[in-house]
């Protein structure tokens, strides 16, 4: 029985309503909800999007030519001097007399090519390696992972050095191909964890015991949900996989012509002036840390914007 | 006076860029010596985060405490985190829901016992060292002096309850707060635990205010229960009036949702409709409206007020269920 | 106002019909052992799960094995509810899952409508998992948080091929969905928008969706609120008479069980050790250790629990690694005896008709031949080197990772 004063119709419908839109919300859709409000992320995107731009429009952003040593006249080898800062030369010349503003300008490019490659490439084979390993467990697992655990017991530096030096003639495809060879065994060994940990989470369980296809399983349910960590370390490997390709550079296994400037690169060749013109090393070193750090602030926030236990 | 007064506890939580949240509003409730008091309600309702501000535990960022909260007098808002740090363990304890986590995973149990007896009662090592082992006695756990050495892994999950109520008992508190402290463990452990409590109450006289979700422990424990719904009161009661009679809808609710072991079976259960998602904020009337059997228009239009029914009884309702058999209404 | 007028306001909730389902409707089945072989839906027979405790680094060794499920034996009838508790560690859930083949048993059989499923391999016992479904506890982490409904419930569908064209999934999603008491409009929405008894009505109809006979429902109601776990039941007292099913709902709290079950079976570190109709199981528990369960269990009524005697048990659970010779419960028996209980492990016999007992006292018991007494409290290891429940950094081996 209803009390007369009560009107249940207004109360059901306030029940009812709750005043929820009635399109659901993805956990992409409110993980880019999240990170568009938050600070951190967007510095980090902005960092991004700064190098990615320049990175294009370099060699129509540079006032020079970056492999024409228009300044050789200025560099006196000897005294150790190198052209200073001056009209049309905002930061000077380098050690071959070569425009070093725009060096620095168009070294963005070849950074982002090899970092954005090498870790493109190295997140296929670890991939491809860990979906191997998380899906079917057992043997191939095992082997999977001992062949991961040879290559991660070797120093990633020592290991790209093997590889490039394998190649006859080394230039910047080998670099990138040695340096995303390094990255894969990290990449096989974060996917093959978390698909591990969803293997046994429950709703892998309840797929299971609907009967879902083995497969399905792996490709809807276990890779999608373990996608996470690895696209958070992805970012993380471009800043890692920019400097190792420096230092392969700067061994002699890098692109042996240095009139396309690379930040690496760059770093390496001025080594033994540091202490008498550290702007030399400062600009591209500089460089570097700023990238690595706009895709470490992006990859931190994406990972806890990508967490579906921090929202519920 | 009351050992423990809480007047108009109210805890806001800011966060930028979201609503501020009121967890706690309003909040009230005395504790004597030796009295159980209960705060019962689900998930949500504010009743952890009353203990957590009782004790000072809440961060001070983002938490906006306000009321007072007087033991023996003294208003513990108003205390530096230093005073707050040498009452809490001294004359404050407490046990909370997962003694794993509560105990430190690297330090052997006996370490955290003598540990606050060093720092609160200034006890030398070695007399600590027999009082531990004279507290885990107590609370029942066997072989104590082996147990001093071990490490909380080592033991199992009502061992470990029981340590972590040795080490809140260790400077003989006078108050105890108990957050949900047998709800991570088995019934026959928990009904273990619950004895060992009862026992304290008892031989001690401490004051245990008892926070949890089970009406069954609430039962057989508290003398007085507060029922809270969206962070406010909404009933008080002693606890045989309470379950005799329960006035709001939401205690009603509660106790005709829960399966009984003694009641004869093949009777539907009846829920409470919805979920806490459902609630309207208190400023625009009753929480509990939209869930409510019994709301009516004014329900949603004005907040109901704490009205005093005597005998220590307090009610938030503007229709409340009606003592004994449901009368016709005829308005 | 009568709160039954008000119950009925809950979604889809038919309040009065005093819960009859098949099982109980029928009590010539129960009676006769004939008839209850042709009336059972699945049997389980001598089911062990016992998981290797293994240690090293580069060759695993099995230093022991954890005794999960160690001999059990159960057959459920179709269309009643057969109720397993216990408490944690007691290997229920195992149970539940080595039935449904989710854990491999390491020994017995499992018997579903005629069909041994322990032979069933890859392709077979997929197609057979659409008759046995399962209903999780914590319905946030059973749901794939990537998914919307629509593509949890259509899931099912697609892996049984009963997906029939657009129009008629659309029906029955929304029927689906009718049947648990959600909108339509949730199709679209996603795990994390919903509260946690929605969830689980969500878990229950991704269940539903694939027509299954069986329903093992572990915990079901463990991880909602109070006043919501009373919906959830009720939903599952609904959905068996209206869709005749079978459930196996295995829980910690025996006063849901009851509320719930037909037959109700308590299990103890590995091993059944009573099983009776609810009924009888509350009226004359026989099992000691079932004694002490149901006087632990706190009643929401002050006026009871003055009045309650408790037997209270010492000391904890011994692990399932090292579990006692005997009786498994002689540790903290308060009704011990200095014979067999020690030395023989006490198989389940009928003591009385339909009332399994798995002790060897268990007439003198009830008679009050035997009374109880003093128990001391036997110090249980958990860190000695053999509990599963302390994993050493990271798991030693794979295998070690894929067995809990």
């Amino acid at each position: 029985m209803v009390t007369p004063t009560r009107k249940k119709d207004r109360i059901d419908a306030l029940a009812a309503s709750s005043a929820e839109p009635d399109a659901g919300v993805s956990l992409a859709a409110s993980a880019w909800r999240t990170l568009r409000r938050s600070p951190v992320f967007l510095t980090g995107a902005v960092i991004i999007g700064l190098f990615v731009l320049i990175s294009l429009l370099a060699p129509w952003l540079a006032p020079q030519d970056p492999s024409d040593p228009m300044l050789i006249d200025q560099v006196v080898k000897a005294r150790n001097e190198i052209p200073q800062p001056q009209d049309g030369h905002p930061l000077g010349g380098d050690l071959q007399g070569r425009d070093f503003f725009s060096r620095v300008l168009v070294g963005s490019q070849q950074t982002l090519i090899v970092g954005v490659l090498a870790t493109l490439i190295g997140l296929a084979g670890g991939l491809t390696l860990g979906t191997l390993a998380g899906a079917f467990g057992g043997w191939v697992d095992s082997v999977v992972m001992r062949l991961v655990d040879v290559m991660l017991s070797l120093p990633s530096l020592l290991l790209a050095f093997s590889i490039s030096a394998l190649f006859a003639r080394p230039n910047q495809y080998t670099v990138i191909v040695a340096v995303a060879v390094v990255q894969i065994p990290v990449f096989a060994r974060l996917l093959r964890g978390s698909m591990l940990a969803q293997r046994h989470s429950d709703h892998v369980l309840a797929a299971t015991a609907l009967g879902v296809k083995p497969g399905a399983i792996v490709f809807r349910h276990m890779l999608p949900n373990s996608l996470g960590p690895v696209i958070v370390q992805s970012t993380l490997v471009l800043a890692t996989a920019i400097i190792d390709a420096a230092a392969l550079s700067f061994l002699g296994l890098g692109n042996p012509d240095d009139r396309i400037p690379e930040w690496g690169q760059m770093l390496g060749d001025v080594q033994n002036v540091f202490d008498t013109h550290p702007h030399l090393a400062a600009w591209p070193a500089g460089c570097i840390i700023v990238v690595a750090l706009g895709f470490t602030l992006m990859g931190e926030t994406l990972r806890e914007a990508l967490d579906p236990k921090s929202r519920r | 006076m009351a050992l423990l007064e809480v007047r108009d506890l109210t805890v806001v939580f800011e966060r930028k860029g979201e609503q501020p949240f009121t967890a706690v509003d309003h909040v009230s409730f005395d504790v004597e010596p030796g009295q159980t008091v209960g705060l019962v309600g689900e998930s949500g309702c504010g009743k952890s985060v009353t203990s957590l501000a009782v004790m000072g535990l809440l961060p001070k960022r983002g938490a906006r405490v306000s009321g007072t909260v007087s033991y023996e007098g003294v208003n513990l808002l108003s205390l530096s985190d230093k005073e707050m740090r040498d009452r809490r363990g001294r004359d404050l304890g407490m046990v909370f829901q997962d003694p794993l986590s509560s105990l430190n995973p690297v330090i052997p149990i006996g370490v955290q016992v003598t540990e606050v007896l060093e720092r609160h009662r200034d006890m030398p090592r070695k007399k600590a060292m027999v009082e531990a082992a004279d507290l885990l006695d107590k609370v029942g756990i066997p072989d104590p002096n082996r147990r001093l050495s071990e490490y909380p892994h080592q033991l199992s999950g009502g061992m470990r309850q029981r340590a972590l109520i040795a080490i809140a008992l260790a400077c003989r508190p006078r108050l105890l707060i108990a957050d949900e402290p047998t709800t991570a463990l088995d019934v026959t452990i928990q009904a273990q635990i619950l004895a060992l409590l009862k026992e304290l109450v008892q031989d001690l006289g401490t004051a245990l205010v008892m926070i949890t979700h089970d009406l069954g422990v609430v039962a057989g424990l508290c003398d007085e229960v507060n029922v809270l719904y969206g962070g406010r009161v909404v009933e008080k009661a002693q606890r045989h009036e309470l379950f005799a009679q329960p006035r709001h809808p939401y205690t009603h609710g509660l106790l005709a949702s829960i399966p009984r072991l003694d009641a004869p079976r093949g009777e539907k259960l009846h829920p409470i409709r919805g979920s806490v998602a459902d609630n309207i904020p208190w400023d625009h009337g009753c929480a509990f409206a939209p869930r409510c059997p019994n709301a009516l228009d004014v329900c949603v239009e004005r907040t109901p007020e704490q009205e005093d029914l005597g005998a220590g009884r307090l009610l938030r309702c503007h229709n409340p269920v009606r003592p004994t058999v449901p009368e016709e209404v005829s308005a | 106002m009568s709160s039954q007028s008000e119950a009925a306001a809950v979604p889809g909730g038919p309040v009065g019909s005093t819960g009859a389902s098949p099982a109980r409707s029928a009590p010539d089945a129960a009676g006769a052992p004939g008839a209850s072989t042709a009336d059972e839906l699945m049997s389980v027979q001598g089911i062990k799960v016992h998981f290797p405790i293994k240690r090293g680094i580069v060759l695993d060794r099995t230093v022991g094995y954890v005794y999960a499920v160690d001999g059990v034996d159960l057959s459920v009838r179709r269309g009643e509810t057969y109720g397993l508790v216990g408490e944690s560690g007691c290997g229920k859930s195992t149970l539940g899952r080595a039935i449904l083949r989710l854990t491999e048993p390491t020994a017995g059989r499992v018997v579903f409508d005629g069909t041994d499923l322990t032979t069933l391999k890859g392709e077979s016992l997929r197609t057979m998992r659409r008759r046995m479904q399962m209903v999780f506890q914590d319905p946030m982490s059973s749901l794939d948080p990537r998914q919307s409904v629509e593509s949890i419930l259509v899931e099912g569908l697609r892996a049984h091929d009963l997906d029939k064209g657009k129009e008629a999934t659309g029906k029955r999603l929304r029927d689906l969905l009718g049947a648990v008491g959600l909108p339509t409009k949730s199709l679209r929405k996603y795990p994390h928008e919903f509260s946690g008894g929605q969830r689980q009505r969500i878990g229950i109809a991704r269940a539903l969706a694939v027509e299954p006979d069986l329903i093992i429902a572990d915990e079901p109601v463990s991880a909602l609120d109070v006043s919501v776990q009373a919906q959830v039941v009720n939903l599952l007292e609904e959905l068996q008479e209206q869709f005749g099913l079978t459930y196996l709902v295995i829980a910690h709290d025996l006063a849901v069980v009851r509320h719930i079950s037909d037959r109700v079976g308590v299990m103890y570190l590995g091993g059944l050790v009573e099983e009776a109709t609810s009924d009888d199981l509350y009226a004359e528990p026989l099992h000691p250790y079932t004694r002490a369960l149901l006087s632990a269990i706190p009643v929401p009524d002050p006026l009871v629990e003055d009045r309650r005697e408790r037997i209270l048990l010492k000391g904890d659970l011994p692990s399932p690694a090292n579990p006692p010779n005997g009786c498994r419960f002689h540790t903290r028996c308060p009704w011990k005896q200095a014979t067999k209980c020690s030395t023989d492990r006490p198989q389940l016999r009928e003591v009385l008709p339909g009332h399994k007992v798995a002790c060897h006292w268990a007439e003198d018991i009830r008679s009050g031949r035997i009374r109880p007494h003093e128990v001391e409290a036997v110090l249980v290891e958990e860190g000695d080197g053999l509990s599963p429940d302390v994993p050493l950094v990271g798991p030693a081996s794979v295998t070690e990772a894929l067995n809990p």
